[in-house]
């Protein structure tokens, strides 16, 4: 399947036997960046009411949008007075790389129906990130839906919380939390860096491009932009050869 | 209803549409050798990208923050250990934590 798409020099590691010690469990690991992850639901929620949302408003955007990049955009610039459309539009173009992820997703999670209407709105950086470092497809859907679960409670319950004024109880920083973030996807993707040159290559070419982009472009974008370290990787990359 | 309402229901019938759009695929464009090494190599750009920026950025400014850095230093060490998922990021946490609480970062 996937794997016939690796490179050489990847044939039997990566996620085909991943190393025991360091592969995340799917349901414990799951909950777990949930939570974690979730908790930064406050700051949105804090950030909508401020630039001018209602509670109500603030809350749609994460029950419905459910995406924090997105969401921090559109309240980012109606707090600037920018736009409605320009904010809207903005935070739209920022939902594209859930349609990369979801592009991905969708031979592992094999969903169809009403099923496959709920995992849409799980896609997200957590769910994709913790489903692709499973073994097989099996553990890839259980990983997926229950970080989903997890981090779906977690972000609306801070969102609200947020809009309240909680987050002046103590700043998410001063736990660490803010960190939780980026060590969790470098733990994600660390068994994929293991497998091959090419994903190694991608890995930097997407934080390159990420860096550089960052005070050129408002904040998201330059994520998005990242993508194009797969396309120069999977132009690179030799043909699979089907059997 | 208001225009900030219309926008943020707007805003999330597009993001929802463009989860929903990748899920629906037919299996067969997917069938293309390039295409689906393209599907699988965007999570591993995406997401260090996301690390990157996440440890370097705050918003559009890029940033010197010790303690993050720290932290994701802490991940870093604790994978090339081989520790499990959980111990990589309370190690992370931790370290940041830590510094703050001493002052640093």
């Amino acid at each position: 399947m996937a794997e016939l798409a690796q490179p050489a020099d990847a044939a039997g590691s990566g996620r085909s036997s991943p190393r025991a010690s360091t592969a995340p469990r799917p349901v414990r690991d799951g909950v777990l960046l949930g939570l974690a992850v979730g908790v930064s639901g406050l700051a949105f929620g804090a950030a909508a009411v401020s630039a001018g949302l209602t509670v109500w408003q603030t809350c749609t955007l994460s029950l419905l949008a459910y995406t924090g990049a997105s969401q921090f955009a559109l309240a980012g610039t109606i707090a600037a007075g920018g736009s409605l459309v320009a904010g809207a539009t903005g935070a739209i173009l920022l939902g594209s790389r859930n349609s990369l992820y979801s592009l991905r997703l969708s031979g592992l999670l094999q969903v169809r129906g009403a099923a496959r209407l709920l995992a849409a709105l799980g896609v997200t950086d957590e769910s994709t990130a913790l489903a692709l470092a499973q073994p097989g497809p099996a553990a890839a859907r259980t990983g997926f839906f229950a970080t989903f679960t997890s981090l779906y409670l977690t972000w609306n319950a801070a969102t609200l919380a947020g809009a309240f004024g909680a987050d002046k109880i103590g700043s998410p920083q001063s736990f660490g939390l803010d960190v939780i973030g980026p060590a969790a996807f470098l733990a994600l993707i660390w068994p994929r860096l293991a497998s091959g040159r090419t994903e190694r290559g991608v890995a930097a070419g997407g934080a390159a491009i990420a860096i550089a982009a960052t005070p050129l472009l408002p904040p998201g974008a330059p994520i998005i932009l990242a993508a194009f370290a797969a396309l120069a990787g999977a132009l690179a990359s030799r043909p699979a050869t089907a059997p | 209803m208001s225009g900030t309402w219309i926008a943020v229901l707007v805003t999330a019938a597009g993001c929802y549409a463009l989860k929903l759009a990748g899920l629906t695929v037919p299996e067969r464009v997917l069938r293309n050798p390039r295409l689906r090494r393209f599907a699988e190599l965007v999570p591993v750009a995406l997401l260090a990208a996301l690390v990157a920026v996440q440890a370097g950025a705050k918003g559009s400014a890029l940033v010197f923050d010790p303690a993050r850095l720290a932290g994701l230093a802490a991940a870093v060490v604790a994978l090339i250990l081989k520790a499990p998922f959980l111990v990589v990021i309370l190690a992370a946490a931790g370290t940041a934590a830590v510094l703050r609480l001493a002052g640093i970062g």
